[in-house]
């Protein structure tokens, strides 16, 4: 009686340990989610101009707001003529002007005990130059002053950011946050990818789950599993001595180090998860479908095709799945061989970066809480998304495959 | 019609099946009865090779079936397979359609168009007395079946292929009663057109439905004989204390 008393204490405690478990797991995740997304958020309220900058122009001048690649062309002298944004305004040169340029007319004594005539010679400068547009640091700044007109501050637009084309989140005046090379990047590289390893990663799952030798899976199948387990920047470096000369030598290409370079390293550290988890799913098809399937005079090959593959469906997709997440996660391996051209990329043989590399690349030499740091967040969530996006949908796809043979 | 000539058979160096000779004849009921591990289900997946899956298995002697030695270098074991059809223990459709699971014989064969394979079909149905049960929900999942009705669409799969013999391997004791009723009606109605060899634990199944009998034990044939005869008169002593259940 007792005994028994105790046991069922005891299937009690297990019993709410693994509910918490579960549940602590649960909230990591979203707790994870959740402060990505909160990290992130903050980049569309931020200044388009670098923290704690404004930009100022003469007081007559009619421009009211310039867009963050307006500034770039500005300040990169790509620009020349204010009439050359529109035709509004006048036809007059653009003169760009940095808070540095203020030595060439006054010596540092000129300006004052602590910079305190700063102000008021910028602002003569500005009065002085009709054309000019003036980035400065807004604690010397003329603001308000006559004859100067400060740029109101703009947000980051979402358009900006997923439809720009550069991304330069070091640039001044104003960062450049184009993620759409980054995001084509991403998708070339992982996309020739899958599309190298699935094949492959299946015609070996299916050698090794029906057509090799007993001999011939013991040995290579945990040889492959244990290939699963090599860290990526050992994949990276094989990649970068073996690979990289070798996609030089065989394109005849300037640089080896290349999308197509890295979706081939990709290829190479997803085909074991690959073939391991639809080898297994393979295998498990019962034996007495296949035995009724040949029964009835199917060959190998149909019994193949019209039963274990139809069977393991769910694993194969699992399987898929599985070697797409490491192909878009994955960041070592693929930042060490792809050359990490922050550009958009127009062919497989040109350098790419991809979000993961990006982010791994840059977090560390980004201020915590600027626009630079926050739109590395927004990059993991739009890397995220990206996965949800695809899981879901080879998920979608194995339930219709499923469903096509019910 | 069927015949054993010889049969030694090794599991690696288990000796399974013993110097079996054996004759069935066509269109007639054969039952296999013996203890449990006997070879009783080794000895029927000799008849369609499914053996052949088996590494390291290792056959001698002679099978032969209408006349013809079906482990000869020149046949194709699918087309053996066609003609030999095959019901198992546990009822095991595939996955698919109950119109499907029938159709799947025919179209791995190459046998026939839409029209001829929904004709086999509804035919293979009706012969396996299921149609009527069915006809409504072709294309609904054959897993949503009962136990007996599976087995049912599995003997229709394996009719709608045309067989000559068909061998089952304890095809009821899976199932309840009525199931196993209706099962042992249908082998009933099929004897007249298929050569039929089925093994059973059941004495009374094996008696109700066969014309034959052979007893098996450890890998030996005991004892063959007409099934009336086996049942009242037993020549040997073993299937006299197997039959009437004083061991076994
Ligand atoms: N694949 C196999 N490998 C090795 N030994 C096997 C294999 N299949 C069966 N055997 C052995 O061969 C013997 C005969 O097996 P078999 O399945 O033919 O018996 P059975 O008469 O059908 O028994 P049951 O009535 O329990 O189905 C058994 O001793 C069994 O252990
Ligand atoms: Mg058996």
């Amino acid at each position: 009686m007792s005994t028994k008393k105790l046991r069922r204490a005891g299937e009690y405690v297990i019993e709410k340990l693994l509910t918490v478990s579960g549940a602590v797991t649960g909230l990591t995740m979203l707790t994870i989610t959740v402060f990505l997304f909160k990290e992130g958020a903050g980049l569309f309220r931020s200044p388009s101009v670098e923290k704690g900058y404004a930009l100022y122009v003469h007081a007559e001048n009619p421009v009211e707001r310039l867009s963050v690649n307006e500034i770039k062309g500005i300040f990169d002298g790509e620009i020349t003529v204010w009439n050359a944004l529109s035709s509004d305004y006048p036809h007059a040169e653009i003169v760009p002007y940095r808070i540095e340029d203020i030595f060439q007319r006054y010596s540092e004594s000129e300006l004052g005990e602590d910079y305190a005539l700063l102000p008021d010679k910028l602002a003569e400068v500005i009065r002085e130059t009709s054309g000019i547009i003036a980035f400065l640091p807004q604690q010397y700044a003329p603001t308000g002053m006559t004859g100067v007109k400060t740029l109101p501050s703009q947000d980051i637009r979402p358009a900006d950011f997923f439809g720009g084309t550069s991304w330069m989140p070091t640039a001044t005046p104003a960062p450049l946050f184009g993620v759409l090379p980054l995001i084509l990047g991403t998708l070339f590289v992982s996309i020739v990818a899958i599309l190298i390893a699935l094949p492959l990663g299946l015609s070996v799952a299916i050698f090794l789950s029906e057509l090799a030798g007993t001999r011939t899976r013991k040995w290579m199948k945990p040889a492959i599993e244990l290939l699963a387990g090599i860290p990526s920047v050992v994949y990276g470096f094989f990649g970068l001595v073996v690979l990289v000369p070798l996609v030089q030598r065989a394109f005849a290409l300037p640089v080896g180090e290349t999308a197509f370079t890295g979706s081939l390293i990709l290829a190479i550290m997803a085909l074991p998860t690959i073939i391991t988890v639809a080898e297994d799913a393979m295998r498990n098809t019962p034996r007495e479908l296949r035995e009724a399937s040949l029964a009835l005079g199917a060959g190998h090959w149909q019994t193949i095709r019209k039963v274990i593959i139809p069977y393991a469906s769910s694993g194969i997709s699992a399987a898929v799945v599985l070697g797409i997440g490491r192909a878009i996660g994955e960041t070592m391996a693929v930042l060490m061989v792809t050359g990490n051209a922050a550009v958009m990329p127009h062919s497989l043989f040109e350098s790419v970066r991809t979000i993961p590399a990006t982010i791994a690349a840059e977090l560390g030499e980004a201020p915590a809480g600027g626009a630079h740091y926050q739109a590395l967040f927004v990059l993991g969530c739009v890397l995220f998304l990206l996965t949800l996006l695809i899981s879901v949908s080879a998920e979608w796809m194995a339930g219709k495959q499923s469903s096509k043979i019910l | 019609m069927i015949e054993a000539k010889d049969i030694d058979f090794y599991y690696g160096s288990f000796h399974a099946l013993k110097h079996i000779n054996m004759r069935i004849a066509a269109q007639s009921v054969t039952a296999l009865i013996g203890p449990s591990g006997c070879g009783k289900s080794t000895f029927l997946r000799l008849f369609n090779r499914m053996n052949d899956l088996i590494p390291e298995a290792r056959l001698t002697g002679k099978c032969l079936v209408g006349g013809e030695d079906i482990y000869g270098a020149h046949v194709q074991v699918d087309d053996l397979r066609r003609r030999i059809g095959m019901v198992f223990q546990r009822p095991n459709p595939f996955p698919k359609s109950i119109f499907e699971n029938v159709a799947y014989g025919l179209r791995v064969n190459g046998m026939g168009d839409r029209r001829f394979i929904a004709d086999r079909v509804e035919e293979s149905l009706r012969a396996a007395a299921l149609w009527e049960e069915v006809k409504d929900k072709l294309k609904k999942s054959a897993l949503a079946l009962s136990g007996g009705q599976q087995q049912r669409l599995c003997i229709a799969r394996a009719l709608a292929v045309q067989p000559t013999v068909l061998l089952m391997d304890e095809p009821a004791s899976a199932l309840d009663p009525i199931s196993t009723m209706k099962i042992e009606d249908l082998i009933f109605h099929l004897r007249s057109t298929y050569t039929i060899v089925i093994v059973t634990h059941n004495m009374q199944q094996a008696s109700r439905v066969s014309d034959h009998t052979g007893f098996f034990m450890l890998g030996e044939l005991v004892e063959y004989s007409e099934t009336r005869k086996m049942f009242t008169n037993p020549e040997k002593t073993e299937t006299q204390n197997y039959i009437t259940g004083r061991f076994g």
